[in-house]
């Protein structure tokens, strides 16, 4: 079967004040449906700025963002990597995760919506923690309630921006078991964007390695350390 | 104590304060505004004097200042770091005027303990009517944007993330603040405001796991505020802000002694 593409970036310049200092330049790449896609690079070279842009958050300085069939059509989860959860957050698990239910509706959720809250609770194994407030779940337990909350609107492409930074081992694998899992079942394209190369190797079957004014993009294992290590020592 | 009408007045135009501040206290706590509404009350005082020196019902005066200095604090505080400061500056200048046009209306020192700290009798079948309809339609919006409002309030990063547009949301929602700083100040002053504006929903969010939980809970401490406070200030003859203040911080102190005895089991 031959995969659709549902992202197309051509050409794409993006960055901030001007585009005489662009934080990405002249990028090129495609993502097609059901794609798990790894976006790696260091810090500042340009990862959050491209997901803002594919987020519709900031427009291109030069070159366009194309969305299959349309971008109204393309419906995207997002899961950020900070979020201001104290310990006394009173919202329990299952409430925090039917918020992204919006609209001009009726406050309480319909029958529907309480239905599809507790499906993405089951997909992410977090039903028997529904009543938890989410001020008292843990590390693991907020990234999967974050995750839910992003799925519970029926994202075509889930974006997870760094959402293992702050997670120990085990749980970071849970969690990419998780989204791996969501990805095939569910036919969900993912973009994970990560420094981790040994986690992008691991669940990804693409990747996009973003450095200082270039970049290179293919399958995944064609990504090789000595491929990351060299397109970094050349910007030193 | 129900034959006099100004007491049917009172406990009418409580029940109905109560209501609204516990619904709209629940957002103000999600939004980290407790200091904002400290200020609104300050604003609401400077209005209501404005008021008197107009000639005007301090309700309209302080329905005016309340909604324009809470559209100028929407518009230059969009970032939170310059939030505190801004709001303190608007405090300042309000509070000024405020002094300003009670000297210049002639009215003598205990109308401004009128407008600072409530009055029980002083509320009439028409106000009634005034706060009623302004909570109605306060609520009414709360109502519509409901599911908007509950998203940015509890997680605004996924809200931002949604593209919900946050600046109209938070203008509207800073005036239905401002039109309930107004109303509520009818019975506790403008000075003890953020008494029901803030604890009944502080309290609830030690206990309710959900908004609608939370609602409820803070409507019921505000109502068991305002329904005792009145009832003792009546049998005393004590200031009713005084009994109102002194239960809700009672709730207060005693949901943080619990949330504390829970924590070390």
């Amino acid at each position: 079967m031959v995969s659709e593409p549902i992202l197309q970036i051509n050409h794409l310049t993006a960055g901030y004040n001007d585009a005489e200092s662009p934080v990405l330049k002249d990028l090129n790449f495609t993502i097609n449906q059901g794609d798990f896609l790894s976006i790696v690079g260091e810090n500042g070279v340009g990862k959050t700025t491209l997901m803002r842009t594919i987020l519709r958050q900031l427009k291109p300085l030069k070159g366009n963002v194309d969305y299959f069939p349309s971008a109204h059509a393309v419906n995207i989860g997002y899961v950020p990597q900070f979020r201001n959860i104290d310990s006394e957050y009173p919202l329990s698990i299952r409430d925090f995760v039917g918020l992204n239910l919006t609209g001009f509706k009726l406050p309480w959720l319909s029958r529907s919506e309480r239905k599809r809250v507790n499906d993405m609770l089951v997909h992410t194994g977090l039903q028997d923690l529904a009543n938890r407030p989410m001020g008292q779940a843990s590390g693991g337990e907020k990234q999967k309630a974050y995750l839910a909350q992003a799925l519970v609107e029926e994202p075509d492409l889930l974006i997870l921006d760094e959402s293992t930074a702050s997670l120990d081992p085990v749980s970071k694998n849970e969690l990419l078991n998780l989204v791996e899992e969501i990805n095939q079942k569910l036919q969900v394209t993912v973009i994970f964007v990560t420094h981790d190369i040994a986690l992008a190797k691991k669940y990804a079957s693409k990747f996009l390695l973003l450095a200082p004014g270039t970049y290179v993009s293919g399958n995944i294992d064609e990504l090789t350390n000595d491929k990351v290590w060299g397109m970094m020592e050349s910007h030193v | 104590m129900f034959n006099f009408e100004f007491m049917q007045n009172a406990y009418l135009a409580a029940t109905v304060i109560a209501i609204l501040c516990g619904i709209i206290g629940v957002f103000v706590i999600a939004r980290n505004m407790s200091f904002l509404t400290h200020t609104l009350s300050e604003i609401g005082f400077a209005g209501a004097s404005f008021g008197v020196f107009m000639s005007w019902p301090p309700l309209n005066g302080m329905l005016l200042f309340t909604t324009v200095s809470s559209i100028i604090v929407g518009q230059l505080s969009v970032k939170p770091a310059r939030r505190e400061n801004v709001i303190s500056a608007i405090s300042a200048l309000f509070i000024g005027l405020g002094i300003l046009f009670l000297s210049l209306s002639n009215k003598n020192a205990s109308y401004a303990t009128n407008i600072l700290f409530g009055s029980v009798i002083g509320i009439s079948r028409a106000d009634v009517w005034q706060i009623s309809l302004l909570s109605i339609v306060v609520l009414a919006v709360i109502f519509v944007i409901f599911r908007y409002l509950k998203f940015d309030s509890f997680d605004p990063v996924g809200a931002q993330v949604k593209g919900v547009n946050k600046q109209i949301l938070s203008i509207v929602f800073l005036i239905l603040l401002a039109f309930s700083v107004s109303v509520a100040a009818q019975i506790v002053g403008s000075l003890l405001i953020f008494i029901l504006l803030t604890i009944p929903a502080a309290v609830a969010k030690y206990f309710a796991r959900t908004v609608g939980g939370m609602m409820l809970l803070a409507v019921i401490i505000a109502l068991i505020g305002v329904w005792l406070g009145l009832y003792l200030s009546y049998v005393t003859n004590l200031p009713v802000s005084f009994f109102i203040a002194t239960i809700e911080a009672l709730f207060y102190f005693g949901a943080l002694l619990t949330q504390g005895s829970q924590k070390s089991v």
